[in-house]
């Protein structure tokens, strides 16, 4: 298999956190690489640092050593410009936590990526399109009679699935989610979990933290985050 | 574009918006009414006394006055610049009412009423003889009838604190007519020399006159002490007639667009000759105390302590004005430190640091210029009813801002600047956005996990 057919490559991740005196390490030297079209699930402990990683892939935080590479690109070495490009385009980002827009409702916080990539024109002129595909996307995670709600008026299971929605709005290469089933039922978590499927089915590749093994078994292959590093 | 929708939503969709641009409008509010009353005070005041003065004086405070002053003004009227010049006798007198006991110590002005009420404001201060201050000690032609009074009289004008009562609300009650009041009003007569004139027994020259009018200058001091006399009975009075003419002051007012200082200028290098010219003749040495001074040299002493109370004031709402702008700053940090969670998401899907500033600045300045315009609409509408609002206050509970009985104005002025409500809405506008600024900034530089992290106040 030649090297290019990694879309994204980790290297020694090293991550510490400093509180004072005391210092927590969370990776040390974290390896990962997911091809092109693979449905990756990273399993681990709370707190072994699932999400510090998945944050560092996608680019909202930094290593403090080691790098990532996006399409044989270092993140590293990216401007401010560049990597706002990379979290506007080329990835989706789903958070543990949602972290939606209180003052925007449903469907405009799913088209926020598209919007904050064009300009006044560009938004004005391509606005239909984009509410055209967030409507779709609320379709597609049932709940498109929702789309004018506020956030605060939805459950946490519709937040996420909201948000889910939100990171596939700019058609990102790579989509990474956080729990994305955490805070939901079973019958609804298996929705989730099958319109990934379907996703990844269609080539989209995915990167998801779980800590529940069953949800990790429905992923193409499972790597464990133990000790700060990858088993 | 999300910028401009996410800015607007957060003005109108958080309470806490409206309470900022309650807080902003309430500062703008206030500045702007203290600041045009207080101004307005201080240059009515200051007017006043302009006024009273006329623009530029040449004269002595020594009651001995000084000689030749009537070569002077002819060399003052033969002058260009000047449009009016009118020589006074300024001395103190005692006055009583004929046939009382009591006596009144007072300043006496001896003036000719027709050009000293063109070189200063005394047309406008009187009561009966507004339309007409060259017959301003003539006792009116009813009251002449009615009281049998020859036309001949001398009359006098009085300060009108000392003659009529002013109610609370500081109106003054007029009779229709002036009762036919005399008074004699006893001087001090002067040598050149500044000696009694009179030695023995006869040591002062007494005189009858007769109430012709009053002055409301609308200062206290003036208002309250003043009495005026046609010039050459005071000139008389005052022993400054004899053997050679004497007066105190000159007032003089320059013509429309000749600038005070400017003016005052050509009248000093006038003296300066006329005093070369005049200072070895009989008595000339009297010229050597003679000055020229602009009127708000002359009226330092009093323009000064209403300037000190100024500046004391400004300092103290100086502080009131930067506890409002801190408030202003306060409310609008919270604000967006509330909301630096926002920050993180819209880095997340991938805004740029400059954009989700220009965001928060966007929203702090347009919440400012909302407020300030609210506040500047309600100060102008106060303002422009105060005067109202006072009476009613006054009417309804008894209560008075200015006690009309102290204070000596009609009205509070409510004529707002322009400038001033510009640059309180600036500032206003400007607290806005360093309030903003500063979170907004900060979490703008920090990695998006950072600020999706903390914990919000
Ligand atoms: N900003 C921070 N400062 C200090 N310590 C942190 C910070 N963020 C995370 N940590 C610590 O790093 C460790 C890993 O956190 P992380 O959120 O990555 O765990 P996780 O594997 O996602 O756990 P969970 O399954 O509970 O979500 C935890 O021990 C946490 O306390
Ligand atoms: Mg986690």
């Amino acid at each position: 298999m030649s090297k290019n057919d990694y879309i994204l490559e980790a290297q020694g991740i090293h991550k510490t956190y400093r509180l004072g005196i005391a210092e927590v390490s969370v990776l040390k030297g974290a390896d990962l690489a997911a091809k092109k079209g693979e449905f990756v699930a990273i399993v681990g402990a709370s707190g072994s640092g699932k999400s510090t990683l998945l944050h560092i892939l996608g680019a909202l935080d930094k290593p403090d050593n080691g790098s990532v590479r996006f399409e044989g690109r270092d993140l590293g070495k990216m401007g401010g410009g560049e990597l706002n490009r990379y979290r506007n385009k080329m990835v989706g980002f789903v958070f543990q936590f949602y972290h939606l827009l209180d003052e925007l409702s449903v469907l405009e916080n799913v088209v926020l990526p598209a919007m904050v990539s064009a300009g006044v024109v560009g938004w004005i002129m391509g606005r239909g399109n984009a509410k055209k595909r967030g409507l779709e996307l609320l379709e597609q995670v049932g709940l498109k009679d929702r789309a004018s709600h506020k956030p605060y008026q939805l459950s946490g299971g519709e937040r996420q699935r909201t948000a889910i929605a939100r990171a596939l709005m700019n058609e990102p290469k790579l989509l990474l989610a956080d729990e994305p089933t955490g805070n939901l039922d079973s019958a609804t978590g298996n929705g989730i979990l099958e319109l990934l499927e379907r996703l990844n089915r269609a080539g989209q590749t995915i990167v998801m933290v779980t800590h529940d093994e069953r949800v990790a078994r429905r992923a193409g292959r499972i790597i464990t985050l133990a000790d700060g590093k990858v088993k | 574009m999300y910028k401009l929708i996410l800015a607007i939503r957060y003005l109108y969709r958080r309470r806490v918006s409206y309470f900022a641009l309650i807080a902003v409008a309430l500062c703008v509010f206030i500045v702007v009414v203290v600041m045009t009353v207080m101004s307005g005070l201080v240059g009515e005041f200051r007017e006043k006394n302009h006024s009273f003065t006329g623009d530029c004086v040449v004269g002595t405070e020594s009651l001995v006055g000084f000689t030749y002053y009537e070569d002077f003004l002819r060399k003052l009227e033969s002058t260009d610049c000047v449009e009016a010049a009118s020589a006074v006798i300024k001395s103190y007198a005692l006055v009583g009412k004929v046939g009382s006991q009591r006596n009144m110590g007072v300043e006496i002005i001896g003036i000719d009423a027709a050009t000293y009420g063109r070189a200063t404001g005394f047309g406008g201060t009187l009561h009966y003889h507004k339309d007409d201050v060259s017959r301003a000690f003539k006792p009116t032609a009813v009251v002449r009838q009615a009281h049998h009074l020859d036309a001949n009289l001398p009359g006098f004008v009085v300060g009108v604190d000392m003659w009529i009562w002013r109610d609370e609300k500081g109106e003054y009650y007029f009779a229709p007519n002036p009762e036919a009041t005399a008074v004699t009003i006893t001087c001090f007569p002067l040598t050149a020399r500044g000696a009694l004139a009179k030695a023995g027994t006869d040591l002062v020259n007494t005189k009858t006159f007769y109430f012709s009018d009053t002055s409301h200058s609308g200062i206290a001091r003036v208002d309250g002490s003043v009495i005026y006399a046609p010039f050459e009975d005071a000139q008389a009075l005052c022993g400054m007639k004899e053997p050679i003419a004497r007066a105190s002051w000159i007032h003089i007012k320059f013509k429309p667009m000749v600038g005070i200082d400017k003016g005052c200028g050509k009248v000093r290098k006038l003296w300066g000759t006329f005093y070369e010219q005049n200072k070895d003749k009989p008595n000339g040495e009297l010229l050597a105390q003679v000055k020229v001074q602009g009127w708000k040299e002359h009226r330092r002493e009093f323009i000064a302590a209403m300037e000190k109370e100024q500046v004391m004031l400004t300092v103290m709402f100086g502080l009131v004005g930067l506890t409002t702008i801190f408030i202003v700053f306060v409310v609008f940090y919270m604000i967006v430190s509330h909301k630096t969670k926002d920050i993180g998401i819209l880095k997340s899907v991938g805004a740029s640091g400059c954009d989700v500033v220009e965001l928060f600045l966007g929203f702090a300045a347009g919440l400012g210029v909302i407020g300030s315009a609210v506040g500047i609409a309600f100060g102008l509408w106060f303002l422009r009813d105060i005067n109202a609002i006072e009476d009613w206050l006054f009417e309804r509970f008894g209560f008075q801002l200015w006690d009309r009985t102290i204070y000596a104005i009609g009205e509070i002025p409510h004529r707002a600047d322009l400038t001033m409500m510009l640059v309180v809405a600036g500032c206003a506008v400007l607290a806005c956005v360093a309030g903003a600024a500063l979170p907004s900034v900060r979490a703008a530089k920090e990695r998006p996990v950072e600020t999706l992290q903390v914990s919000q106040i």
